[in-house]
């Protein structure tokens, strides 16, 4: 085993010198943990509007589950998707197991009712202060919601932002259904969980020191947004 | 529907409208008829149910009895009314967009063509005296610009109605007085007023009649002059003398 210092060394060198085998597992985590965020924005954004301002029976049993689905644990997720797409699983057919679009599924499942949660609170805040006056101008809820959406942009940008620090710091789901395989479905997380138990702690500390520097730069730019959208908001 | 912009929406009856939050009883059998013409204030103390009075005729409120009835059509709200009114809120809520974006957003609801937009609201802004203002984010807008650009939004959709709610209750002197120039001339082109005020003077400068409120209740509804030359109402006297009036 090498020491701390030596493994720290290492790792610098091989994000200093962007090491080929680092910058591919770095670029396949962010090209799942983006696509996956993509989709599940596209369907959590207004299905968050729609669950603030849309009145039906059960409203309120759904923003339990969507709620408490925020802390799905992602080995279960994992184990769900692997078994949907498992050979003798219901969507055996497609041979998506142990690809890269078996992990954009899970980290979907897994951020999709974060981003649906969170919009429903916020979009519903607005609607406070908006109801009188997009009522008057005769703006029903399915015109609502996407006035409410884009007025709500600087808040939602941050909930997303959450939701991709979930996804791409997650790592039950992804070993599962990716299965970690090199040049294929090794992202940062599984690499690091891999790298570690074999001991080469210097590509493991370096995929390390990345992802954490992602997650510092994901907060600085929420924390970044929040602030202008707070002045721009007035 | 054709034809149907023929037929005005005025005059706007309210047949016993009643409203009621529990067991207060904030409305109670109120009747008037508003006609087009001159503004009509709604004056009263507080509480007396001028904004709720408003929210019901502009239709964001049902009433637990009564009808409001627009233009002789039967009682009730359609998309056609509802389209040919307008109401400015005491705190206006503009769109976290553009002054200019606030005013198309507002026509594009009312269904008015794309291609009709930005004439409309570049009139509409010269109209207000907002023209520079009009690539401006709405949201740091001051208090009065604020005011104007949602009278602007309003007057936009050129309706027959507007209730303005309490227009210029938090704006200093010399806002107060460009938003009643602009209400002067929306009313100037056609459309009807009514508006609460708290603002006795304000009353005087813009009303053509005044419905007085008190409890809930309308004590009187008469033209501007002799409402406060002469009130009909002990309420109404004790109220302009500036005492406090309990019902």
């Amino acid at each position: 085993m090498q020491s701390l210092g030596d493994a720290f060394r290492a790792a610098f060198g091989l994000v200093v010198s962007l090491d080929p085998d680092l910058i591919e597992i770095v670029s396949l985590s962010l090209s799942v943990s983006g696509v996956s965020l993509l989709l599940a924005s596209l369907v959590g954004l207004p299905a968050g509007a729609g669950l603030a301002l849309v009145r039906f029976p059960g409203r309120r049993a759904a923003i339990v589950v969507v709620n408490a689905a925020m802390g799905l644990p992602p080995v279960v997720v994992g184990l769900l998707v692997y078994l949907l797409l498992s050979r003798s699983g219901p969507l055996g057919e497609l041979g998506w197991l142990f690809t890269a679009r078996a992990m954009v599924i899970a980290q979907f499942l897994l951020i999709t009712p974060i981003v649906a949660a969170l919009s429903r609170q916020v979009v519903e805040d607005l609607w406070v202060e908006y109801a009188d006056q997009l009522s008057s101008l005769g703006a029903g809820p399915l015109r609502a919601i996407p006035t409410l959406l884009w007025d709500a942009r600087f808040s939602l940008l941050t909930t997303v932002l959450a939701g991709f620090g979930r996804a791409i710091g997650e790592v039950g789901a992804v070993i599962i259904v990716g299965g970690n395989i090199a040049h294929a479905t090794r992202v940062m997380t599984t690499a690091i969980t891999l790298e570690t138990r074999k001991g080469d702690l210097a590509l493991a500390l370096g995929l390390g020191l990345v992802l954490l520097t992602l997650s510092l730069g994901i907060n600085a730019l929420a924390a970044g947004v929040r602030e202008f959208g707070a002045r721009w908001e007035g | 529907m054709p034809g149907a912009r023929a037929e005005s929406i005025l005059p706007l009856e309210l047949r016993g409208v009643s409203f009621q939050a529990g067991r207060q009883i904030l409305l109670r059998k109120l009747t008037a008829t508003l006609s087009a013409g001159a503004p009509t204030v709604v004056l009263g103390p507080n509480g007396a149910g001028k904004s709720l009075l408003l929210r019901i005729a502009h239709g964001l409120l049902a009433p637990t009895r009564g009808d409001v009835c627009y233009g002789g059509r039967p009682p009730g709200l359609t998309a056609d009314v509802r389209r040919r009114q307008a109401m400015v809120f005491e705190r206006p809520v503009l769109l976290r967009r553009t002054a200019a974006r606030n005013i198309s957003y507002a026509l594009s609801v009312a269904g008015v063509p794309r291609s009709e937009r930005p004439g409309r609201v570049a009139d509409v802004l010269a109209r207000t005296g907002l023209k520079a203002l009009a690539d401006r984010n709405a949201r740091v807008l001051s208090a009065g610009e604020k005011q104007r650009l949602a009278l602007a939004r309003a007057w936009a959709l050129v309706p027959e109605l507007l209730f303005l709610d309490e227009p210029t209750a938090a704006l200093d002197p010399s806002a107060t007085a460009a938003i009643e120039l602009l209400i002067g001339a929306i009313s100037a082109a056609g459309t009807k007023i009514v508006m609460t005020t708290h603002d006795l003077g304000q009353a005087r400068r813009l009303a053509g009649e005044v419905v007085f409120l008190n409890g809930g209740a309308l004590v009187e509804q008469s033209p501007a002059e002799r409402f406060f030359a002469e009130p009909q109402s002990e309420a109404a006297r004790a109220f302009l003398k500036g005492e406090l009036v309990w019902d």
